[in-house]
């Protein structure tokens, strides 16, 4: 007896799906590299943007109005518009990738750094830190805890997210689910499918130890010496995100 | 004459569109002394603090601290050049305790090894375990923060102290041992400490001198503590340090020529009952004559809990305080090692009491 579960099965396991240049591990490394390349890129504008924010308090409302905007706008869609004004290739879908990824990066590091507490900050200058030392020794390691799940919950979305730009077409997990659609063929869809859940899952537990990681304890840590329930918080919150995330 | 070390020279702080913060004020802080600012909320007393150190820029007027103008030094670095103490203990969440204390050197540019070195030793000044080094801020006590955050403040040796309500977080009996610890400490140190709190009792407990601040801003009354609960320059000032004043005023005199009387004493084991039979209040003390309580002339009474004790160097207030509260009307008075020296009447007090202020009267 077949069905499309063990169908799904079948294709996963199949040697011939693992290799080659429509291969498995070759999907798999296009969609990380694809993820890092956005990721890279939004980085690179949303946290120097929301550490300023976060620091100086000043453009709070102006960032807080487009980013809102941005996150409205259709993937699909901006995918599209891209790739018809700026022509094919890798870049067009990767800056409209960015630019969705830009505003939850830029609130969770806005967030991090203007979560740490206002006394604490005062304190610092009061023992003779200059602004950029209150920012970097104090607000930055304080805000972390915050600032990951904002991190984490903007990766777990570009890794759903990356998918779609094998509609234009290029490589990335996202392939066997377009391919699929076209040939009606469901274990590769549903193959594909699971693949990308668990790369996701798998990068943010690698995020999740590195939170571990660089985290003072003493920011996790209660009186009596336990971790306290707040450690455990953020690791639940980017999941639930992430499904809003990957719907493109 | 008491050398100045700050003087602030008729500065202002007003605020956008609102009465000034700070009025005109021109006043010079001892060096080497603690200068206690009391006042109600929104007096200006926090803001002239942070003034000194420019944590708040005055509007007009000139600050001088050790006779060189603050505003000409920059911000960071004049911080750094003075130790502060804030409300909570505005800690470093994600520092260890001895990498809190060691924030200021380590800003000067000392090596890791040596700050954590000098932080260690700071530990023990401020009557901290050394264990307590490698926790974390929230792993401590409220009293204990503080004490951290004292010795954060002292760990660069700077001359001056700011403290800002640095123990009006914590519950009475720390604040009580907080305070005691701080003078003790002054005493070894000899700092220029500006010290803030709305709390007039801590200010007379602590202050050299203390300066009252009315709202507003202005400087109401700024004397030494004994003349502030003795001769209140206004009004503001006398319903400011309150009802009590008299009665905290005798905290001031030491009262050593009181004459201590003889009580009866008996031991723990005959104590219970030892009153009824004598027809009397009698003292029950242990092995070593320390007191534990009084047995009452009345039937099955028991043990009664003795009320305040006082030690020998105390002041008036104290020696009254001892009469009182115990539940005899006797006040006992122990030596240094805690044993019963004897006891004194609360009428003697009182009669004490009164030949200080005819002494007094007269010195004028």
């Amino acid at each position: 007896m077949s069905n499309v579960f063990t169908d799904t099965i079948a294709w996963l396991t199949d040697p011939i799906h693992w290799t080659g240049s429509g291969g498995i591990p070759t999907r798999l490394s296009e969609h990380l590299q694809y993820s890092g390349l956005v990721l890279l890129i939004a980085a690179a504008i949303a946290v120097p943007v929301g550490l300023y924010i976060g620091h100086t308090g000043r453009g709070r409302v102006v960032a807080v109005a487009v980013a809102g905007a941005l996150r409205a706008l259709p993937t699909l869609g901006l995918l599209v518009l891209f790739a018809l004004l700026a022509g094919s290739g890798l870049m067009p879908p990767v800056w409209a990738l960015v630019i969705l990824t830009v505003p939850p990066l830029l609130a969770g590091t806005y967030a991090g750094i203007s979560s740490v507490d206002a006394t604490v900050v005062d304190g610092a200058r009061a023992m003779g830190m200059t602004e950029l030392q209150i920012l970097f020794r104090v607000e930055l390691p304080n805000g972390l805890l915050v600032m990951f799940g904002g991190i984490r919950t903007a990766v777990l979305q570009v890794i759903a997210t990356v998918s779609v730009v094998a509609y234009l077409p290029l490589g990335g997990l996202g392939r066997y689910l377009f391919d699929g659609l076209v040939l009606q063929d469901f274990p590769r869809m549903l193959g594909g499918s699971l693949l990308i859940a668990a790369l996701a899952i798998a990068v943010d537990l690698v995020l999740a130890a590195l939170q571990r990681m660089v985290l003072s304890p003493g920011l996790t840590l209660d009186s009596s010496g336990r971790h306290t329930a707040a450690d455990d918080l953020t690791a639940t919150a980017p999941a639930a995100a992430a499904i809003q995330g990957g719907t493109p | 004459m008491a050398e100045a070390m700050i003087e602030f020279q008729s500065v202002t702080k007003q605020y956008q569109g609102g009465q000034p913060a700070v009025d005109n004020l021109t006043m010079s802080i001892d060096k080497g002394a603690i200068t206690v600012l009391v006042g109600p909320s929104g007096c200006g007393k926090t803001t002239s603090l942070r003034m000194i150190n420019r944590m708040v820029e005055p509007s007009s007027g000139t600050i001088t601290v050790a006779g060189k103008d603050v505003s000409t030094v920059p911000a960071a670095q004049l911080r750094r050049s003075m130790g502060y103490v804030m409300q909570s203990s505005g800690l470093l969440p994600h520092r260890s305790v001895l990498d809190n204390i060691a924030t200021v050197p380590r800003l000067n540019g000392v090596s890791k090894a040596d700050a954590r070195k000098r932080a260690a030793e700071l530990l023990d000044v401020v009557g901290l375990a050394s264990v307590l080094g490698k926790r974390y801020p929230s792993q401590l006590s409220g009293g204990q923060q503080q004490r951290v955050g004292v010795a954060r403040a002292l760990a660069a040796d700077p001359p001056v102290l700011l403290m800002d309500e640095p123990f009006s977080a914590v519950d009475p009996v720390v604040r009580d041992e907080l305070q005691q610890e701080l003078l003790r400490l002054q005493r070894e140190l000899a700092k220029t400490i500006v010290f803030v709190t709305h709390d007039i009792d801590e200010a007379t407990v602590l202050g050299d001198k203390v300066a009252v601040f009315a709202v507003g801003g202005k400087l109401a009354q700024y004397a030494a503590p004994e003349e502030i609960l003795r001769a209140p320059a206004n009004d503001f000032v006398a319903s400011f340090v309150g009802r009590d004043r008299g009665f905290r005023h005798l905290a001031f005199d030491v009262a050593d020529s009181l004459r201590l009387h003889s009580v009866t004493m008996v031991g723990q084991t005959e104590g219970q009952s030892a009153g009824r039979r004598a027809g009397e209040w009698a003292l029950v003390v242990d092995d070593e004559s320390r007191p534990l309580g009084w047995s009452s002339p009345r039937d099955g009474a028991g043990l009664v809990p003795g009320g305040s004790l006082f030690h020998k160097g105390d002041t008036l207030r104290r020696a009254l305080d001892s009469a009182l509260s115990s539940p005899s009307g006797l006040g006992v008075a122990v030596d240094d090692d805690g044993r019963v020296a004897g006891v004194l009447k609360a009428p003697e007090v009182l009669a004490l009491i009164e030949e200080v202020r005819r002494h007094r009267e007269d010195a004028t």
